[in-house]
């Protein structure tokens, strides 16, 4: 084999004349470039033949991953909202006074809102097929319905609004990491906004310049995922046989991860506690 | 002796090379950049080349857009609204739909027209040919220029013919889609939500008062007004509304907004004829929504 740099600018440039050789040194070369490709070969067969029975399994027995997600210690306190500057808004919460949802905690100490994602274990074919399925993120009396919305790479979701006062949906990706991004506007009536994200990210912050108070995410994973209840209860389905490293990821506390082993059958289970700050 | 004199030696490489690797960082992201600069621009008959308005750059922009185009250059600091940051290939003045690339037609406008009420002079001075090859120096800051194609511009119909009718259904467009939310009952700038707008930087930003006569960053033509609105600011609050309101509706808007405006005007000399008060339908607004 020839060193590396001299390879590659050989096998980039077949008609570069300059590179003269004698027949020999020729013949040797090309045995190299036999050998490799023979090599290649054989690795995509045994990549395919590895591939090909992992893939009818998943068809065949489904998995789930489920668990539950809790906060250790005192729940923040959120504060109220003060809607004056939209009397719509007012109206809305006249009998029950709007909370940021930074952290929301039920019965128990359940953490809701946390998304849950494989990060590792998936092969390259299951993490990128995309649900058909389109999630949907509400404007309702000037609240995100959800406050977080999971979805997967290039899944197609639906934003739209319930409210009688004007909207819009400015959504700030990190531009450099594939996502772009847009800010649209949505008076009241205005038919749904269906897009997309191209690329992993998590989490995309939404905001509304009219209504200040109004903050969400978009959280965009590859694979299956699931969010948590009001209880903190999550299930990720359609998760086939393996071995995974879940990611419960919340807004205010980060990431966490855990190992989990799904059988056919046998669904695996991740318990989470985010300790209070 | 000797194995501390190693330890110490080892410890020196480690903090040695941790300073290198932060330092190279700005020369690693030049040298990302440096493979761009095949970048080319065509506006019309001009095709812009990058590497020719290097000297240009260099002598009129990187003071305050800086050597990266991530506009920290050195004035930066003393500059409100801030430089664009050119690497993340959002831009205000557009042609295309919200979230995508603008023409290099938009950006030529852009450098020829300067923004008002920001450090951003007008460019003319230059020659044509150097404002196209700077618009390729500037696209070659953003690896989204060599990944992305331009968003498809959006389509200005034929302007109609101003009518008292039209005036009207355009308050009715202002009042709508509540563009008072941000610029105010009258379109002073001075609506609910203005005190609390931030840009895509969480810097605060303040919506247009189109009773102050300022030019329009993004063109003084009634077909920039009809674009500005329908695009977007791209890093601004203004979102684009191309989805909410129709092209006939859109001219009725511009020439209401065109009334609101302090300079003479077809618009303005009708809205005085009819009596079209910009605050009295606007002091409605809020009622009419129950």
């Amino acid at each position: 084999m020839l060193p590396l740099r001299q390879r590659r600018q050989r096998s980039n440039d077949n008609l570069d004349v300059k590179n003269r050789m004698y027949p020999e040194e020729r013949e040797k070369q090309m045995k190299a470039r036999y050998q490799a490709a023979g090599m290649i070969s054989v690795l995509l067969l045994l990549a395919i033949g590895l591939l090909w029975p992992a893939r009818s399994v998943s068809a065949a027995a489904e998995g789930k991953i489920t668990g539950t997600v809790k906060l250790d210690g005192a729940a923040p306190h959120m504060k109220g909202i003060d809607m004056s500057k939209d009397p719509f808004c007012v109206k809305q919460h006249e009998n029950s006074p709007a909370h940021l949802e930074n952290v929301v905690v039920g019965a128990g100490g359940g953490l809701q809102n946390v998304v849950l994602y494989i990060s590792q274990g998936l092969s390259a074919a299951e993490a990128s097929q995309a649900p058909a399925k389109e999630p949907v993120f509400d404007q309702k009396n000037c609240m995100y319905t959800p406050h977080v919305l999971a979805m997967d790479v290039n899944q197609k979701f639906k934003v739209m609004t319930s409210d009688q006062t004007t909207h819009n949906i400015h959504p700030l990706p990190n531009p450099l990491a594939g996502n772009i991004p847009w800010n649209k506007s949505q008076p009241p009536g205005a038919p749904p906004i269906e897009s997309s994200w191209k690329a992993e990210e998590v989490a995309i912050p939404v905001k509304c310049n009219i209504h200040p108070w109004m903050h969400g995410y978009f959280v965009v994973v590859k694979g299956p995922y699931a969010t948590t209840d009001e209880k903190g209860a999550y299930t990720i389905e359609n998760v086939p046989p393996g071995n995974y490293t879940v990611t419960a990821w919340q807004e205010e506390y980060g990431t966490q991860t855990a190992k989990v082993t799904v059988a056919a059958g046998k669904p695996g289970t991740a318990d989470f506690t985010f300790k209070a700050k | 002796m000797r194995r501390m004199m190693l330890n110490g030696s080892l410890v020196l490489t480690a903090l040695v090379t941790i300073a290198l690797c932060s330092l190279s960082w700005g020369q690693a992201t030049k040298a990302e950049e440096d493979q761009r600069l095949g970048m080319e621009s065509h506006i019309g008959k001009l095709t812009g080349h990058a590497t020719s308005a290097q000297g240009n750059y260099r002598r009129y922009c990187v003071g305050c857009h800086g050597e990266l185009g991530d506009g920290e250059g050195e004035n930066a600091q003393w500059l409100e609204p801030k430089p664009r940051n050119f690497t993340l290939g959002i831009f205000k003045c557009r042609s295309t739909t919200t979230g995508t690339l603008p023409l290099d037609s938009d950006l030529f406008d852009t450098i020829g027209r300067g923004l008002d009420s920001s450090n951003m002079p007008s460019w003319n001075p230059l020659s044509a040919q150097e404002r196209a090859d700077l618009v390729a120096y500037v696209k070659h800051f953003s690896a989204r220029f060599v990944t992305e194609k331009p968003g498809t511009p959006i389509e200005i119909p034929k302007k109609p013919e101003l009518t008292a009718e039209r005036l009207k259904a355009g308050q009715e467009v202002f009042q709508r889609v509540e563009c008072w939310k941000c610029h105010g009952p009258t379109g002073m700038g001075n609506g609910p939500s203005a005190a609390t707008l931030t840009d895509d930087q969480n810097r605060p930003i303040a919506p247009y008062n189109f009773h102050d006569g300022k030019r329009f960053k993004c063109g003084t033509t009634d077909e920039d007004l009809y674009r500005i609105f329908m695009t977007g600011l791209d890093g601004t609050p203004m979102p684009s509304w191309s989805d909410n309101i129709k092209p006939d509706e859109a001219w009725d808007l511009v020439f209401y907004l065109r009334s609101l405006q302090p300079m003479k005007s077809k618009e303005k000399e009708l809205a005085r004829q009819i009596g079209l008060k910009p605050g009295a339908a606007a002091a409605a607004a809020p009622a009419a929504q129950q």
